[in-house]
């Protein structure tokens, strides 16, 4: 195994292109030192980013957006409370994501690249309508999260091609987000099923939503029926009760020992009212 | 397979040693410094027993590659006690009884001393939810939190 440690992405980018074999970016390493160690993954080429200027740093932006490195942690995310403020949500899915040791490394880019469908923080990034930069051979292009994942454990980027910064949208007025997952216990396992919304009010009215669901097929999902159910509602219990229909219309899941699909299917409709309802709360500035 | 010389700083001591870049940070601390209180129990960064602090953040250091280390600040659980005068997690570990076989016991300690930096006055929920990706299978837990919890007080108490 060749390891290198670029000093910027084109760099790293010109590595991946001309490498043969397996190549593996490393940011946090949970997911790639975890398929080394059980010889699942072996790379020929393993690039770490981390040496890359900037790649730890959370910045906001004069527009009111957030711009995020590929190597800022969950814990980095956590503690960052003007984060937190803005987008509780996506701050809260990737806080999910394993022990305390885990959040120490882990990172935003590498759940989404990993390619999991269960994977906790791409719900919540995709209703936030988070986009990232893939620097490649030919430059950067800017790239909808939810257009990232293939299938699982594949994504849309190509050989020579990685995501060299991550971009959260200006909060802006008016507007919620939240994400809920069910596990059969209290800490630390895989999402049966995972549910992001993000929503924007008008007085009581949803003017704006997106709903994005995990773990029901064989990419996190985004869910324009869903968002059409709840926008010029209230929130009242005949949207809800079409948001929740169109989530579990919208499940492809398989059967495995964590849930059936039957269970993830009706559990999507239950968690799409919880989330979008506390979307909404927080919308209207209320502790959720 | 080519070699890498890593610089890095543990407990304090500046350091150096050479690894294959497919060792973990905890195949180094152990072969390679002879500091083996990190302990190996899964590998897969589940249990905790590797815990170690990289630049002040609490990781699993299986789930470290060793040359990642080059330029950092490692603290061990061997840096915890101050030559012979046991830590106060130590001396409540003892007086507990909060440890039976000890194997998860070195993560544990560092682990509940990294928390107590970040926030000296833990509710035990906080406490418990911090410490859950620290694995024992011998104490049923209840002796670990009541030891970190009384730590945390009188450390309270003492600043």
């Amino acid at each position: 195994m060749d390891y290198h440690s670029p000093a910027s992405f084109a760099e790293a980018s010109a590595l991946a292109a001309n490498a043969t074999g397996i190549t593996r970016f490393l940011a946090g390493g949970t997911d790639v030192l975890v398929q080394l160690r059980s010889e699942l993954v072996t790379p020929d080429t393993l690039i770490d980013i981390k040496k890359i200027d900037g790649v730890r740093d959370i910045n906001s932006n004069a527009d009111g957006s957030w711009t995020l490195g590929v190597a800022a942690t969950g814990a980095d995310m956590s503690e960052h409370l003007e984060l937190g403020r803005d987008w509780p949500g996506v701050v809260e899915a990737m806080d999910l994501i394993g022990s305390t040791q885990v959040q120490g490394r882990a990172t935003l880019t590498g759940n989404l690249c990993n390619g999991s469908p269960a994977a906790d923080s791409v719900p919540a990034m995709v209703a936030a309508g988070v986009t990232v930069t893939v620097t490649g051979p030919d430059g950067d292009r800017e790239v909808a999260v939810e257009d990232i994942p293939t299938g699982p454990g594949r994504t849309s980027l190509a050989k020579g091609e990685l995501i060299s910064a991550v971009h959260i949208p200006a909060r802006g007025d008016n507007g919620g987000d939240a994400y809920l997952r069910f596990i059969p216990r209290t800490e630390m396992d895989i999402a049966v099923v995972g549910v992001g919304v993000s929503l924007r009010l008008d007085g009581d009215t949803v003017t704006e939503a997106r709903v994005s669901l995990g773990a029901v097929a064989p990419t996190v999902l985004l869910v324009e029926d869903c968002a059409k159910a709840i926008i010029g509602s209230a929130l009242d219990d005949v949207s809800l009760d079409a948001l929740a229909a169109a989530a579990s219309a919208a499940c492809n899941p398989i059967d495995d020992k964590r849930g059936t699909i039957e269970f993830r299917t009706e559990v999507a409709g239950v968690l799409a009212k919880r989330a979008a309802k506390i979307a909404y709360a927080r919308a209207k500035g209320e502790e959720a | 397979m080519s070699k890498f010389h890593v610089s890095t700083t543990v407990n304090g001591d500046a350091v150096d040693y050479l690894c294959d870049p497919r060792e973990t940070l905890l195949d180094c601390l152990r072969d390679k410094l002879n500091l083996t209180g990190a302990k190996e129990g899964c590998g897969t960064g589940d249990c905790g027993a590797c815990s170690v602090t990289v630049d002040g953040r609490l990781v699993c250091s299986c789930l470290m590659l060793g040359v990642e280390a080059d330029g950092k600040q490692i603290e061990t659980v061997e840096g915890i006690a101050e030559g012979d005068v046991l830590h106060p997690l130590q001396k409540k570990f003892i007086e507990h009884a909060a440890l039976q076989c000890g194997i998860c016991t070195p993560g544990i300690l560092v682990a509940a001393k990294s928390l107590l930096e970040k926030n000296p006055n833990p509710t035990e929920e906080e406490a418990r939810y911090w410490l859950a990706g620290n694995l024992c299978r011998c104490t049923g837990y209840d002796k670990i939190i009541r030891a970190v919890m009384e730590t945390a007080e009188e450390l309270r108490e003492a600043s």
